[in-house]
């Protein structure tokens, strides 16, 4: 990329000479090159104005480090670098983006202001209890919010993510097992439909995952799951637990999910779900009254703090009664006096420990809470009535022209299938793909795993009818194409983004993963 | 309501092309006693002026950073931001993208990543990094899962003395890991070795004689840094196998602890038992240079119960904020930067050494140093909180640890070696 900066003897080239310099050759209109921050034009100062110290003594017992190899770009070149970048990038300001499972609602910047205030960003995590009282009763309310939200009494805030949320949720289980002695229990069932990240979380853990086969119908039939449970123990004395995501990732909720939990706690173990999917449920059903033991909640799926190009993200657990002593710490604790403070270490000794530094991302509980307050009890009712409302919208408007694995109704988002486009040759791939091309970001494609070439369509409440029919207009002239045989063109989309199709085989067999000096 | 669009008609004329009659027969599936009654007993939808003002008056009832002198640090440091970094990390195309599983339409985010990759391993001087993780404790943790998945052991050995947030962390994911636990000495068994550094106390460390020590035994050595900016000043660890910690002072505010951002890099022989997301180089269909996400292999949403970590995302926006900020800085600013933190936590040692009684007790720091004061540590803490001074953390009965960076004035270290005098009367 030797050739990203403009060279003077440009001025001899034809325009459409190959020899131009790459940002001439590619930067039309409002696509605009950027090299990375290496290539750029390098500068002799820095973009900030610190003064080096004078007499400047080294202290720190080591040699000073020399060349780091760092950009030094100027301040105005930074700013167009990243505003150059962001123009690549389509988000749910852009427009519609129906990804299943991932609850891409509307940011509101009210909770980016309040997050912003000096009181609550210029605070440190060790600061005395008496300095930092909003901080602690905030995170109080949060927690007061969640549990009534849930049905679950307890909540501990500290998980940094989902994913983390459910190490916390499944680790919760295991110190409750540790501290009953009950410590032969080493199965957890998972359906096949579950996340990647729930067998992964419970082998963190330390236990085996048992599968369950839900491919029949999108549910887990009750018959297969007495058969995982029972089956190498009559009593299921060896299971630890579930973990189930409900609704489900077939858009469906488990509708035997009270017997399930009965089995599953009549044997001894603790039903771990999933919250991903909580957008179905908010405001209207309470986890905690069908059988749930302990839940994640994603703040950034269904409380909307911004999913910032992966991250980050926040994943507070609540748990009922009986899992209570074992959360990880530390909780929030309200005084006699109405002051609050942390848990100390070690003072609640049932707790599995601490998961995170510190308090969790409490940037995110504050941005999550001011979302609840905006829609109180009858907007969260609201917010999971129009999210069902419409997924089931877009499944009667599609479900003639592509494949539905699972008849409806459905919860907050709806599963489709390529199987009837495959015939043509259009995969899921190259729906995605040419959604892609009609500037809008695919659905959830090819999870879950138990449906060939899944597409899981969740278009969230924050969407208007008319950004829905939009959509429901593309996928239908995709299939009405397909089935007509104009085909040829669905495997060359996006044509129109800033890149083509990439290759990832090539990514990935020779990785790299870092700029560095070509000599 | 005002965040949801959806209009009384809108949602008859879905119903009827649904055709059931209300919404409620689409949650047909959900068991009767799972419903709430009405509504859940929390308040009602309150306008955008209502709910600043309710949070607004939480925000008032702490007392900020900038509110007076201020010393606490301890792995999280009170640092400056520039503007360009809090407007940039507001683009709706950085703030409101998903992970960047569509790299045709998130070009933005993943060559982001990529300068963020190649900018860690600079400064920590291996050979690659990933895309982050959440913070430095549990980055920490995942360095040593890391080890123990190189080594097919399970011993550590804390080297130094480790920040307390990160070690409780740790022993929470050992807890869970078979046969895991602390021994003293390096031996055959050991996994990892872990050196904090600057240490939890301020202590800048060698790391030669520990190279030495995972060398003879094939431990791992993990180098763990809490205040990124000392890399600015004191030399890459190179010795190390893994390099994880904090990258908070580098564009992200202290924010009661979190989000802040969980930096790892590695030598490229450990490529295939990295935890988290990687971004890496390739082309698309016409040649040109593109990014993307890979070696998913390792990952949760393919390996499943056999993944390296149940990892999902990283802090993406936080190393955009880190990202940001560290291009304005330049390597020259960084080193600077770096060098005013240092000047600045010399001068505050050398007011405070000045007090009779009082002694620094690190004897090589970068911007943060245990001063032991004649009297309970504790109790100096609330008589300089009296005068708006925050003192630092108290780390021993007498032992107090202190921090500068650059936002310390001289005012505030003439403020904090006046009122100690004074407490210590």
């Amino acid at each position: 990329m030797a050739d990203a900066v403009l060279k003077n003897d440009g001025d001899n080239i034809s325009m459409s000479n190959e020899n131009q310099p790459i940002a001439v050759r590619e930067t039309r209109a409002l696509y605009q090159y950027e090299p990375l921050l290496w290539e750029k034009e390098q500068s002799d100062h820095s973009g900030t104005d610190w003064t080096a110290p004078d007499n400047f003594k080294n202290r720190t017992g080591q040699k000073q480090r020399e060349t780091i190899g760092l950009p030094q770009v100027s301040e105005p070149e930074v700013m167009r670098h990243f505003v150059r970048l962001s123009s690549w990038n389509y988000s749910i300001d852009n427009g519609f983006f129906p990804l299943g499972s991932c609850t891409m609602k509307h940011n509101p910047r009210l909770n980016e202001k309040l997050a912003r205030l000096p009181g609550f960003a210029n605070i440190h995590p060790l600061q005395r209890a008496e300095d930092v009282q909003g901080a602690l009763g905030l995170m109080y309310e949060l927690q007061n919010w969640i549990a009534e939200l849930t049905g679950l009494p307890s909540v501990c805030l500290t998980p940094a993510a989902g994913a983390h949320g459910e190490l916390a949720g499944m680790m919760t289980i295991k110190r409750a097992h540790d501290l009953n002695n009950d410590t032969a229990r080493k199965y957890v069932l998972v359906p096949d439909s579950a996340h990647g990240t729930n067998p992964a979380t419970a082998v963190m853990c330390g236990y085996e995952t048992r599968t369950i086969v839900t491919k029949e119908t999108g549910r887990i039939p009750v018959e297969a799951f007495k058969e995982a449970l029972y089956k190498t123990d009559p009593k299921g004395a060896d299971i630890a637990g579930m973990m189930v995501t409900n609704p489900n990732t077939c858009g469906l909720f488990e509708n035997d999910i009270c017997e399930l939990a009965d089995l599953l706690h009549e044997a001894g173990g603790y039903f771990y779900c999933d919250g991903a999917n909580f957008n179905a449920l908010v405001g209207k059903i309470r986890p905690g009254d069908f059988g749930v033991d302990v839940m994640h909640l994603n703040l950034h799926k269904t409380f909307s703090t911004p999913h910032g190009g992966g991250g980050p993200g926040s994943g507070p657990i609540c748990v009922a009664d009986s899992l209570a002593p074992y959360v990880p710490s530390p909780l929030i604790v309200k005084e006699s006096d109405d002051s609050y403070r942390l848990e100390e270490n070690g003072e609640r000794e049932t707790s599995l420990g601490r998961l995170k530094g510190y308090q969790g991302q409490f940037g995110m509980h504050v941005r999550a809470l001011s979302y609840m307050m905006s829609h109180g009890s009858d907007g969260l009712k609201r917010v999971s009535e129009d999210a069902v409302l419409h997924a089931n919208y877009v499944l009667a408007c599609l479900q003639d022209d592509y494949h539905v694995p699972y008849a409806g109704p459905c919860m907050h988002e709806c599963l489709l299938s390529d199987k009837t486009q495959k015939e043509t040759g259009v995969t899921t791939m190259d729906i995605a793909k040419t959604l892609v091309e009609h500037g809008m970001h695919p659905m959830t494609v090819y999870f879950p795993l138990v449906v060939n070439g899944a597409m899981l369509i969740e278009p969230t409440e924050t969407e208007s009818k008319e950004n829905i029919d939009r959509f429901i207009t593309v996928m239908k002239s995709i299939a009405t194409d397909a089935r007509a045989g104009d085909t040829a063109k669905f495997h060359d989309y996006p044509i129109s983004a800033p890149r083509k199709r990439l290759d990832e085989v090539k990514a990935a067999r020779e990785p790299k993963l870092r700029w560095k000096e070509t000599a | 309501m005002r965040y949801l669009p959806q209009t009384k008609k809108n949602r008859e004329a879905m119903l009827e092309k649904i055709g059931v009659n209300s919404v409620d027969d689409l949650f047909k599936d959900v068991p009767k006693k799972a419903f709430v009654k009405g509504q859940v007993d929390l308040p009602e939808h309150m306008s955008e002026l209502q709910v600043e003002r309710t949070l607004g008056n939480y925000a008032n009832q702490n007392r900020p950073a900038i509110s007076g002198p201020f010393f606490l640090g301890a792995g999280v440091y009170h640092h400056h931001i520039p503007s360009t970094v809090d407007y940039i990390i507001q683009r709706s195309e950085f703030l409101t993208a998903y992970t960047p599983y569509q790299p045709e339409i998130a070009q933005g985010t993943l060559q982001m990543i990529y300068e963020y990759q190649t900018m860690i391993a600079q400064l920590t001087g291996q050979d690659i990094a990933n895309a982050s993780l959440y913070d430095g404790a549990t980055a920490t943790a995942e360095a040593v899962l890391m080890a123990m998945r190189l080594t097919k052991r399970s011993k550590v050995v804390l080297a130094t003395s480790l920040n307390p947030q990160y070690k409780d962390v740790l022993d929470t994911y050992m807890w869970v890991t078979e046969n895991a636990g602390y021994v003293d000495d390096v031996s055959e068994d050991v996994a990892a070795v872990i050196v904090q550094t600057p240490d939890f106390h301020g202590n800048v460390h060698g790391l030669d004689e520990w190279r030495k020590k995972c060398d003879e035994t094939g431990a791992k050595l993990i180098v763990v840094v809490t205040e990124i900016l000392s890399l600015g000043l004191c030399p890459a660890p190179t010795q190390a196998d893994i390099v994880c910690g904090e990258g908070q002072s580098i564009g992200l505010p202290m924010s009661y602890g979190g989000p802040h951002l969980g930096f790892f890099a590695c030598r490229e022989e450990y490529l295939r038992q990295i935890p988290g997301r990687l971004c890496g180089e390739t082309v698309d269909a016409d040649g040109k240079r593109a990014f993307v996400l890979t070696l998913s292999t390792r990952e949760q949403h393919i390996r499943r119960e056999k993944a390296t970590s149940n990892i999902c995302t990283n802090q993406g926006l936080c190393a955009l904020a880190f990202t940001v900020h560290m291009s304005l800085l330049g390597e020259d600013g960084f080193k600077t930067l770096s060098q005013i933190n240092h000047a600045q936590a010399g001068k505050l040692a050398d007011a405070l050494a000045k007090i009779d009684g009082v002694k620094i007790e690190t004897e090589n720091f970068f911007n943060e140093f245990v001063v032991s004061l004649p009297k309970d540590a504790q109790e100096i803490c609330d008589a300089l909180a009296e005068k708006n001074i925050t003192a630092g953390l108290v780390v021993g009965e007498k032992d107090l640890l202190v921090a500068a960076t650059e936002m310390t004035t001289e005012s505030d270290i003439e403020a904090f070696a006046s009122a100690l005098k004074d407490a210590l009367a």
